[in-house]
């Protein structure tokens, strides 16, 4: 589990909405507008006993941006996405969200922060129905109490109406009407995967982040995904940030990426900066010991 | 219910129509789409202020009289209002088949010179821009559906919502034009265009006019009287004539209610929600419903399965009876109400089909088997036999006179003869005007007198007076031996069993019959999942040795089946191979709504035929497949080739004798 414990905080403070000052945005080639820093981690550094996983790692995530990690097996990315959610509290270094600095939380502070993510080990509820797993990402946005809901009673209705109605738009959003009512334990597992996504989206992130959103796919899955996740971006405005091996998706996706090896960062830029970056080339393709 | 006016009271066009149901039946529903989960519905009059608002939009944009409005995409009220906005500018609506490639949507686009394009979605948006490079007509891009369209040039192109918006802010400047323009439509202009997909050649425009929609309308509605009250589920092309027919022409004419299924792959859910009471859809679709339910059966528990089979037996003996009305015994009657309340009534709610009243099947031949299962379910299914050339109707079954292997006697209206070489020949007032800038084919198959070459085989049948149909005209050939060669005939046997999808059957001027065989992946996939029979792909699975068995089988069985017939027996198959891939639209081997193109096939797979008839017991072949996306890529495989028992016909077993 995390290294230390987080400290609860009683009141959250609510965070500017405004970028922090002196961040400006820019436009992608494509045409896309890019906003300020949403999160920026400094000088991150993360160590389970004596083992190091992040070493003293610093980059920021734009709005409106895609940015991806990446790197080799052991890396450290997907501890780099657990601090990233909170779920990690680093021993050093400071989590600059929305403009403030973010204190260690639980993870439904986080999530109403504004972050949702999906897992690379897909974490659904097998038993429920596609529409009810969706349903859960709402649930740090109702209001109505159990006795309500149990009962049916009150704001209850009211409330599973509006919020039915926005998860109807992410069903209709990532085509998955025919499945609505479907257990997810019967899903194929590029469906399953869609169906993280949806209910990821449901919680309306500002940033959204995907652990390897296309592992285990074949390639018309993959193609599928890389599609909805331009769609979101495109449609939503929502920050991503993601982690993926397939390089192809990568370069293809993304507008910035991070490169990490043994917990370091090695590299950080454009997708042509970080193709041609000597020491990538040298940590992905291996260098020749002769 | 008002008593619907004669045609002739100015009721000579949909959108004239149109203005009636708003009249009349203004609060009752004309369409219905279901969007986020929940059935959205509209109602006559509001259709109507939808679809002005849209012509409206229309002539803001600049569409001109006799300008062709193309139409690509699923089946949606809004893409049906298009049709109608259109026509009420004078313009003449052609939808186009949604899953065709850019490079024949750039033929048709081209071909009919539509300035103006009203897509589904961003797929089809993207197909005409890439078809724009070869058609050079069209002007402005409409798109129903919003997503992933904000980053293209909008110079020429709308959302159709906006077109709407636009034409209701301006309806002062164009109300009058547009009743203007409504107003100068009659019974003898243009009410759509449609492109046949063909079996050969280039697709060719039929042309309807009013004349030709309504009165087919009006005469197929009161032949089954149809009500207002009536429910269709629009499901099938639009591109194809009949979707124009049931969702359009009877809609109008009896004010019907049209409802969209979500998507595609909702129908099945949807039809079950709506529950139509008048249904129409091409065998196909009742076989995989059929085989679904078998699939089913074969996983369901003990007790299920029993009750299944046993009621099913009963019904297979009394149920098409008690569907036409035929005396049946007391007992059978009180033991078939058990199995309706057990079995039957269940079942048909779960296909959808509790409410209908009137269904049809056409567009190829459909199972005797097949069809029986459903008519002794109660479903009172019909068949039908028409064209585009004919505006859908030329024959159809009345109620009572239903049989698998007739397509009954001719519509109202319709006036039929058989020519000497067996082709039927049709005249009605539903006869299409024309084919679009294609005088030459307009003058061979539609002849001075208005009588119009069907291109099938077929002859009245005596005592009932009944069509029956065998082949196409000109498939039907001849065995070297001067036997009657009739390849459908064969396929369509073949196809009645669950594991083959489609089969080609060849033979024409060859001394014996033989065949290639699709495997229907649901149906065998299924069986390799029970029998622990593990498969990477539709060509490692279609290879099985197992597989090859079960398929022997059934070819051995239509032998014996074809082998009763004594004008056909000649058909039976001697050898026969499964091809390592589904034939396909995409790849030109079928058309888009599935018939076998045999003149492709024998062309693409010339080295197949070759050893079908050599004697080789395998075969190495490389075939080019086309992806949907457009891409091409090759297939390898080896194929195995099968030899069949044959079954002697009653001659030869009383001359062996």
């Amino acid at each position: 589990m995390s290294p230390t414990s987080p400290t609860i905080l009683s009141e959250l403070a609510p965070p500017p909405a405004a970028p922090a000052p002196g961040t400006d945005g820019y436009i992608t080639a494509d045409g896309r507008k890019i906003g300020g820093v949403l999160m920026d981690l400094r000088h991150i550094t993360l160590r389970f006993g004596g083992v190091t996983a992040i070493k003293d790692i610093s980059f920021d995530i734009r709005e409106g941006e895609i940015r991806a990690i990446i790197g080799p097996n052991g890396a450290g990315k997907s501890s780099m996405m657990n601090v990233m959610s909170g779920f990690y509290v680093p021993q050093e270094g400071e989590v600059w969200f929305r403009g403030a600095k973010r204190p260690p939380m639980r993870p439904y502070q986080v999530a109403r922060q504004g972050l949702a993510r999906t897992f690379q080990n897909i974490a659904l509820f097998d038993g429920m129905s596609v529409l009810d797993n969706i349903m859960t990402g709402r649930l740090t946005m109702m209001k109505s109490s159990l006795l309500e809901q149990a009962l049916w009673w009150g704001r209850a209705e009211a409330e599973e109406t509006r919020h039915r109605e926005q998860v109807e738009k992410i069903i209709d959003f990532l085509e998955i009407q025919n499945i609505r009512k479907t257990p997810v334990g019967r899903l194929p597992y590029g469906l399953k995967k869609r169906v993280e996504l949806a209910r990821a989206l449901a919680a309306e992130p500002k940033l959204l982040m995907l652990d390897e959103p296309m592992a285990g796919m074949n390639v018309e899955e993959k193609e599928d995904m890389s599609r909805f996740i331009l769609d979101v971006n495109d449609e939503f405005g929502t920050t991503i940030a993601l982690i993926e091996h397939d390089m192809g998706v990568v370069m293809d996706l993304s507008d910035r990426v991070v490169v990490m090896d043994y917990g370091r960062k090695i590299g950080d830029g454009t997708p042509d900066e970080v193709r041609n970056n000597q020491e990538v080339i040298d940590a992905y393709l291996g260098v020749a010991h002769d | 219910m008002k008593a619907v006016a004669a045609p002739d009271a100015g009721l000579r066009s949909i959108p004239a129509l149109l203005a009636r149901n708003a009249a009349t039946l203004g609060n009752r529903p004309a369409y219905r789409e279901k969007e986020f989960g929940i059935w959205q519905c509209w109602t006559w009059s509001q259709a109507q202020e939808e679809i002005r608002a849209l012509a409206m939009g229309f002539l803001a944009l600049g569409l001109n009289r006799g300008d062709h409005v193309a139409i690509i995409g699923r089946n949606r009220p809004a893409h049906y209002w298009s049709m109608v906005a259109a026509q009420m500018c004078g313009a003449v609506p052609v939808p186009l088949y949604q899953d065709a490639v850019a490079s024949e949507m750039a033929y048709v686009l081209g071909h009919s010179g539509a300035r103006f394009v009203v897509c589904g979605d961003q797929e089809q948006v993207d197909k005409v821009i890439e078809a724009e490079g070869e058609a050079h007509t069209v002007e402005q891009i409409i798109y129903t559906d919003k997503r992933g369209m904000r980053k293209y040039d909008h110079s020429r192109m709308n959302w159709l919502r906006d077109v709407q918006a636009e034409g209701r802010v301006a309806h002062q400047r164009f109300e009058a034009e547009l009743d203007a323009r409504i107003a100068e439509l009659d019974y003898d202009s243009t009410c759509v265009m449609l492109y046949t997909s063909g079996t050969t050649g280039k697709p060719k425009g039929v042309v309807l006019s009013s004349r030709n929609v309504i009165e087919t309308a009006r005469n197929s509605s009161e032949f089954d009287k149809l009500k207002p009250t009536e429910e269709v589920l629009a499901y099938l092309p639009m591109a194809w004539v009949g979707d124009f027919i049931f969702s359009v022409g009877q809609a109008y004419w009896t004010g019907f209610c049209v409802n969209c299924p979500e998507g595609a792959h909702t129908m099945m859910t949807d039809l079950r929600e709506i529950g139509p009471t008048y249904f129409f859809a091409p065998p196909r679709v009742f076989e995989g419903q059929l085989t679904n339910v078998m699939i089913r059966m074969e996983d369901a528990g003990r007790v299920k399965k029993w009750l299944f089979d046993h009621y099913m037996r009963l019904a297979r003996r009394v149920g098409t009876a008690l569907t036409d009305g035929r005396p049946v015994g007391a007992v059978d009657r009180l033991r078939y109400g058990l199995g309706n309340l057990l079995v039957f009534g269940p079942l048909k709610n779960t296909l959808g089909y509790s409410r209908i009243r009137v269904g049809y099947t056409a567009g190829e031949a459909i199972g005797p088997e097949i069809f029986d299962f459903y008519r002794s379910l109660g479903i009172n299914l019909k068949q039908l036999y028409g064209q585009t050339e004919a505006t859908v109707f030329i024959t159809q079954q009345p109620d009572g006179q239903v049989r698998a292997d007739t397509v009954g006697v001719a519509s109202p209206g319709v006036e039929l003869k058989i020519a000497e070489n067996g082709e039927v020949f049709y005249r009605s007032p539903g006869t299409f005007v024309e084919y679009y800038k294609n005088p030459e084919s307009t003058a061979s198959t539609k002849d001075r007198e208005g009588w119009v070459a069907t291109g099938d085989a077929g002859f009245f049948e005596p005592g009932s007076g009944h069509l029956r149909i065998i082949d196409r005209a000109k498939d039907v050939g001849r065995m070297a031996d001067g036997s009657l060669f009739a390849p459908k005939y064969v396929e369509n046997k073949l196809k009645f069993y669950p594991n083959i999808l489609e089969a080609v059957v060849l033979g024409n001027g060859r001394d014996y019959c033989t065949a290639f065989i699709n495997i229907d992946l649901t149906a065998v996939g299924n069986w390799a999942e029970r029998n622990n029979i593990a498969y990477a792909s539709y060509q490692e699975l279609a290879g099985h040795p197992q597989v090859y068995e079960t398929i022997r089988r059934h070819v051995e069985e239509v032998n014996a089946s074809v082998a009763q017939d004594p004008m056909l027996s000649g058909c039976q198959i001697h050898r026969f191979l499964i091809l390592h891939k589904e034939l396909d639209a995409d790849d030109g081997e079928m058309t888009r709504t599935r018939k076998v193109k045999r003149g492709v096939i024998a062309e693409k797979y010339a080295d197949l035929i070759a050893a079908l008839y050599d004697g080789r017991t395998s075969v190495y072949t490389e075939t080019e497949v086309t992806y949907e996306d457009g891409r091409k890529g090759r297939l390898k495989a080896t194929l195995r080739i099968e030899d069949v028992r044959t079954t002697p016909t009653s001659a030869q077993r009383m001359a062996a004798e």
